[in-house]
């Protein structure tokens, strides 16, 4: 019951009309960013972070999480109507969200998106309001061993429920966690495959990877297919809006799913990544339209966005109540709070009942606020459509270009960009999904530093896999999921034998 | 637009196989600089080689199991017609050329003329037009990444003349 009474105090801080102002440039300047390619929103957050330090704590708090927010909605824009992920998260929504596009269906689509992206984010923030504690204090319980197992349940997923074969999705997924472990080597200082280049001591950075594969590989295959821009028209407006919103009940099942494993997640620290790929992979599976995904599927955008920003949402909980930032944001974000002299913490719920509240509170506030802003700026993306290609095509080049560069403000950048664009386009026609080397990318050196860890722990021995129920069963349920496809033919070849 | 001319072209299977042998010849390359690094164990645990060592591994593995099902499922398809690379190379040559040309131009100039290259010979657009978006979009870049979110972008001697 106190947390509710503190839940209101907090509404009343948040709905102070300076701090309702901060809460809509925030999402503004967030949808900005999350649509900009390149420009995601760690990065967004990094470069405002001096525009809050005239601000008031608790105002500045609010307007960097609708910063936040604002980045985690736009990235669905790009993704749907481009076939670019501005974000390693949107990338599962690129599935179905862009042939939903191309089907004209661009208006249902964005909905969807902004639609789930509002229930798993308000999911996630009851659930922070009411088990806060108690989930906190069981993530903490989490070893080298726990954590890379889920990493491993996040990959097998992959290679079992792709729908491209096995082994290229193996290929695809080791080259990722090769150019992830290119450059300095975080637990010896070491550098490693670098061959003496200088420009490659930091490593690839998966937005350069994500720009080219997704950005200019996509270019280069409607250029294969001629000069037609296959987003087509889309009526979007409010008649669109609210025709879907009469759909979506119908995926309760596949929302509250998502909501649950984007939570998980989120507070694990396998991020929202994983929770999107994972929420997809599985919708697929257990949906009746199972077989369609891929397609243009609404089920397809409904099952990655919520989980994805569910998960989002739910990282900031160990940020604030034990002060270890569950995604690279909320590691921005906490920087903010340590600038200002809070120390993020079980001490922050005690010492700064104010700030924690009505930061609480915001994300009720700035998730609607969110909703509402994207939403009634439907049109405007759905102007974007009708600019025919030969003309949006060199600004998305343009675009990619200065988001590449702007990166790590380097020039080599670019070439790899267009490096990754060229091979993104022959992956693509060659059967390579792209996903799981992104993935793989993203979150190499986290799996590999997990997986180092656990075998120094256990002498080199991989039962340290096995040692306990809770790492055991993760392990199990990846090892299910890695050999589900065979599995299944197995079974089927064993019903046809008995039958 | 497209300019499809005839149906010949390289063959499926031809490219397939050169990409799996490109990403074999990528794995033994991971697989040779893990063995530099060190690929057993160290005073600190697994070496720096250790993980990538196997990563490489898994390639070569998986590119092997690759070109297997490759030679077995030959489908005599055409990865594309000579016509449709050629439309891909129209774009990936002149980003090179803009790729290659931003340190020396800075990105201003050389988005300016890219921009009204693609639309004037690829669209077909009036100058107007063309004028339009290549001289705007820079401008709208400009305030955007360097006013409003203080990014810098690589700059060449027009900018430096005109002060920006």
């Amino acid at each position: 019951m106190e947390e509710l009474a503190n839940l209101f105090h907090g509404f009343a801080v948040a709905l102070q009309p300076f701090n309702i102002m901060v809460m809509i440039l925030g999402i503004v300047l967030g949808v900005i960013i999350g649509v900009l390619p390149g420009l995601g929103g760690a990065n967004g957050v990094a470069i405002l972070l001096p525009l809050t330090f005239s601000m008031p704590p608790t105002s500045a708090i609010i307007m960097l999480s609708c910063i936040y927010w604002g980045a985690l909605f736009g990235g669905a824009i790009t993704s749907i109507l481009f076939n670019i992920p501005g974000e390693p998260w949107s990338v599962a929504t690129t599935f179905d969200g862009y042939p939903m596009a191309q089907q004209g269906k661009a208006g249902e689509a964005l909905t969807a998106a902004f639609t789930s992206s509002f229930v798993g984010a308000l999911f996630a923030v009851v659930m922070i309001t009411l088990v806060a504690p108690l989930v906190a204090s069981f993530a903490l319980k989490f070893g080298p061993a726990e954590k890379f197992a889920v990493y491993f349940l996040a990959f097998c997923s992959f290679v079992g429920l792709s729908k491209e074969p096995p082994f290229k999705t193996i290929a695809a997924m080791m080259i990722g966690f090769a150019l992830a472990a290119v450059g300095l080597d975080s637990i010896t200082g070491q550098l490693r495959l670098t061959f003496g280049i200088t420009e490659l001591l930091n490593g690839f950075d998966f937005l350069i990877a994500v720009i080219g594969l997704f950005g200019i590989g996509e270019i280069l295959l409607t250029m294969e297919e001629g000069l037609s821009f296959r987003g087509g028209n889309a009526q979007i407006n409010l008649r669109v809006v609210l025709h879907t919103w009469k759909e979506m009940p119908a995926y309760w099942m596949t929302s509250l799913r998502s909501c649950l494993i984007g939570c998980w997640m989120g507070i694990t620290p396998a991020g929202a990544t994983p929770a999107s790929f994972m929420s997809y992979g599985i919708a697929k599976r257990l949906s009746r339209r199972g077989k369609t995904f891929g397609k243009g599927e609404i089920e397809g955008v409904v099952a990655p966005e919520t989980a994805a920003h569910a998960a989002g949402t739910a990282a900031l909980l160990p940020m604030l109540s034990l002060g270890v930032p569950g995604s690279p944001t909320a590691a921005v974000l906490l920087g903010g709070l340590l600038i200002w002299g809070l120390q993020p913490g079980p001490m922050l719920f005690v010492e700064q009942k104010e700030f924690v509240w009505g930061l609480i509170a915001s994300m009720y506030l700035g998730n609607l606020a969110g909703l509402l802003v994207v939403l009634t700026c439907v049109p405007i993306f759905a102007a974007i459509l009708r600019i025919p290609f030969s003309i949006v095509a060199p600004l998305i080049l343009v675009l990619c270009a200065i988001g590449a560069y702007s990166v790590h403000s380097s020039t080599f950048d670019v070439v790899l960009m267009l490096v990754f664009g060229v091979l993104g386009y022959l992956f693509k026609k060659c059967g390579y999904p792209l996903a799981p080397l992104v993935l793989a990318i993203v979150l190499g050196d986290k799996a590999e530093e997990a997986f180092r860890q656990s075998l120094l722990g256990s002498q080199g021995s991989l039962a340290v896999f096995f040692s306990n129920a809770l790492v055991g069963t993760i392990m199990v349920l990846g090892l299910i999921a890695l050999f589900w496809s065979a599995l299944q033919e197995g079974y089927s070849r064993l019903r046809a034998a008995t039958a | 637009m497209s300019s499809h001319g005839g149906s010949a072209g390289p063959s499926r299977k031809s490219v397939e196989l050169g990409v799996t042998l490109g990403i074999a010849l990528f794995g033994i390359i991971v697989i040779f600089g893990s063995v530099k690094a060190g690929i057993n164990w160290g005073a600190e645990g697994p070496r720096a080689g250790f993980f990538p060592f196997y990563v490489g591994l898994l390639i070569v593995a998986a590119s092997a199991m690759n070109v297997r099902n490759t030679l077995r499922e030959d489908d005599g398809g055409v990865f594309a017609e000579w016509g449709q690379l050629r439309q891909v190379m129209s774009v990936v040559v002149p980003t090179a050329i803009y790729v290659g040309a931003l340190p020396f131009t800075g990105i201003y100039v050389a988005s300016m003329l890219f921009i009204a290259w693609f639309m004037r010979w690829l669209g077909k657009y009036g100058w107007l037009t063309v004028a339009a978006v290549a001289i705007g979009m820079p401008v709208v870049t400009y305030l955007i990444f360097e006013r409003w979110f203080m990014v810098p972008l690589p700059k060449g001697p027009v900018e430096e003349w005109l002060g920006l």
